[in-house]
């Protein structure tokens, strides 16, 4: 190192002395070292602000609204008419149309997203893993208008040469639809819980002379359960906050029923049809509308904290 | 009487010195194995005695990890494995497909070089072997993974947590732990991959007072890098090399007198 040992040799310039130096030149920086905290927390609360803002909103006009119907005639009640000259507000009728649709889809998308990720982590060949999950990545970026208008015009019609009493809409369609919507998403979250899993543990338990099936049921997916669990969740929430396939498909009929091949309407598609029509502000329905969409936002509020609170405890597994 | 149980004794000894007598439960001919273009074992013979203590030693990427997955078949795991030879376990030919894999690990139990606990409670641990094999009567279960427990120096340590996490438990307990998940199979061979590489002192002394008091009772096949504790621990060593095996004796004789110059110069650490 013939730089260095010259700049040792030379006595003017002293390497302690440089970096103080250049410490000393620093200072400015120092100043704007300091300044980033406050400008990035300035960016960050953009999001925060916007959050609390939409919320406080929903919350205002949400308390106009159970000023002119009460609360428990809200959550109680089974008819929804809104337009009719006689008004009725209960949403009941949306909740059980969103909680049906969200069901079916999991009837769905639960076992197949599952089964994906079995077949995916622990049977198939790395070169079959490594096509098939980007494949479905792309699955899940199919725009949600496209899974819509193939529920309408292709599942429904299907579907009604078994069942000939299928509604032309009906709240079954689209919930099958938008369970093949989520499996992407359950089969790519569980498949990364379960491919976390470290190999040890299959090779213990392979060891002993359990069987692939035996190693997956008894050790992987217990092990990974919690990841599971969670994707199921964030299923679920996907599935009530789905708003496009079921406007599509399940029509506006608002039916409070157990019937899953009659049209109901949930409560995404209540919002669409209420804020697509010319609701006058200040109107009873214009304040239904916010009493929905809050209603809405406390369903994936705590769908979203279990999902939370679920893949924690996964982290503390092993 | 004393006298005669001294010479009784005396007899034993001389007898167990003949390792010979010891009837072989593995028996290796002409093993080759590739992982896919590299020959990772070449022309292995060698056998593995009943109730005797084998160690395998040898350099870092010999293959002794390779020769101890290939007896109970793991090694098939990795893809484009590629054997050859022949591999009989008591008699029976393990390559061929004969034998049905899950059979021949239920009756040879494997410990790994870094403790592999399942995240279950203890005694799901213990108990899980003896389960997937049809033992779901309780008491059965409770008496096996207290038998388990106890030949693997664990019970006193565990016997109050029982249900509580294995993760809780220190490194050591750990791989007694596993030792006793594979007790609980009633094993014939237990296949040991440098099970005290990742233990303090302590915990390898406590893990190597338990082989010699399993040994009796079980078959060992144990790879370790610890000359001191190839030496102290078992009865017949076997010496890889860049995937052959270069000599097979009686532990005495490969730590005293090696007939072999490059086993003498890997034990007294002359070597790369
Ligand atoms: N899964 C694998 N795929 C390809 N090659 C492998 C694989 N496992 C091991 N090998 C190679 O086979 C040779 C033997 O490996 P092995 O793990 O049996 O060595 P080892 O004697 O156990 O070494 P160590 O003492 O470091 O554990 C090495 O050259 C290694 O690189
Ligand atoms: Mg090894």
């Amino acid at each position: 190192m013939p730089v260095n040992s010259d700049l040792t040799k030379n006595k003017a310039v002293n390497i302690r002395d440089l970096i103080q130096q250049n410490k000393e030149k620093k200072s400015n920086r120092e100043k704007f070292e300091k300044s980033i905290p406050a400008l990035l927390f300035l960016i960050a609360s953009v999001s925060i602000l916007t959050t609390i803002g939409i919320v406080s909103t929903l919350l205002m006009e949400t308390v106009e609204f159970f000023k002119r119907v009460p609360i428990v005639d809200f959550f109680t009640g089974t008819v929804l008419k809104p337009l009719s000259q006689t008004p009725s507000f209960g949403v009941l009728p949306l909740i059980m149309g969103t909680v049906t649709s969200s069901l079916i889809a999991m009837a769905v998308a639960a076992p197949i997203g599952l089964m994906t990720a079995i077949y995916l982590s622990e049977y198939a060949s790395e070169k079959v893993r490594k096509t098939v999950k980007p494949l479905l990545e792309v699955l899940a970026g199919v725009p949600t208008i496209v899974y819509g208008f193939f529920a309408f015009t292709f599942v429904t019609p299907l579907l009604k040469t078994f069942i000939p009493t299928l509604e032309a809409t009906n709240i079954l369609s689209p919930g099958i639809v938008m369970g093949v919507m989520i499996i992407p998403m359950i089969a790519s979250l569980s498949e990364d819980a379960m491919s976390s899993v470290p190999n040890s543990m299959r090779e213990g338990a392979l060891g002993l002379g359990a069987t692939k099936l035996e190693v997956t049921g008894r050790v992987v997916i217990p092990a990974a359960l919690s990841g599971i669990i969670a994707s199921f969740v964030l299923g679920i929430s996907r599935a009530i906050g789905e708003t496009m396939i079921v406007t599509i498909a399940s029509g506006s009929t608002k039916n409070f029923t157990f019937d899953i091949t009659q049209s109901m309407q949930t409560m995404t598609a209540y919002i669409v049809e209420v804020t697509g029509g010319d609701a006058p502000a200040g109107s009873t329905i214009y304040y239904s509308l916010y009493a929905v969409a809050m209603t809405l936002f406390l369903f994936t509020l705590l769908m979203n904290i279990m999902a939370r609170k679920i893949s924690r405890k996964f982290r503390e597994e092993y | 009487m004393t006298l005669l149980k001294e010479r009784i004794g005396d007899v034993q000894l001389r007898v167990m010195d003949n390792t010979n007598w010891r009837k072989p439960v593995y028996e290796t001919n002409g093993l080759n194995l590739w992982y896919g273009a590299s020959h990772a074992l070449k022309n292995i013979n060698l056998s593995i005695n009943e109730k005797e203590v084998t160690a395998i030693i040898g350099p870092s990427g010999c293959g002794k990890s390779t020769y101890l997955k290939t007896l109970n078949r793991m090694v098939e795991m990795v893809p484009d494995v590629n054997i050859s030879g022949n591999i009989t376990f008591k008699g029976n030919n393990i390559l061929g497909k004969e034998m049905p894999v899950e059979m021949l690990r239920s009756k040879v139990g494997m410990v790994f070089q870094k403790p592999n606990p399942f995240p279950k409670s203890i005694y799901e641990n213990i108990a899980f072997g003896p389960k997937i094999h049809g033992i779901k009567n309780k008491a059965t279960l409770d008496m096996i993974v207290e038998d388990s427990l106890k030949k693997a120096a664990l019970w006193d340590e565990v016997k109050d947590r029982l249900h509580k996490s294995a993760y809780g438990l220190s490194g050591g307990q750990q791989q007694r732990l596993c030792i006793a998940r594979c007790l609980a199979i009633d094993p014939e061979v237990i296949l040991m991959d440098e099970p005290t590489s990742a233990l303090d002192p302590v915990s390898t002394h406590k893990v190597e007072e338990l082989i010699s008091s399993i040994k009796n009772d079980v078959t060992i096949a144990i790879v370790t890098h610890n000359m001191q504790q190839a030496s102290r621990i078992s009865d017949r060593t076997a010496f890889f090399l860049n995937g052959e095996i270069i000599e097979v004796n009686s532990t005495a004789t490969i730590f005293n007198n090696p007939n072999d110059r490059l086993t003498n110069d890997y034990i007294n650490g002359r070597f790369g």
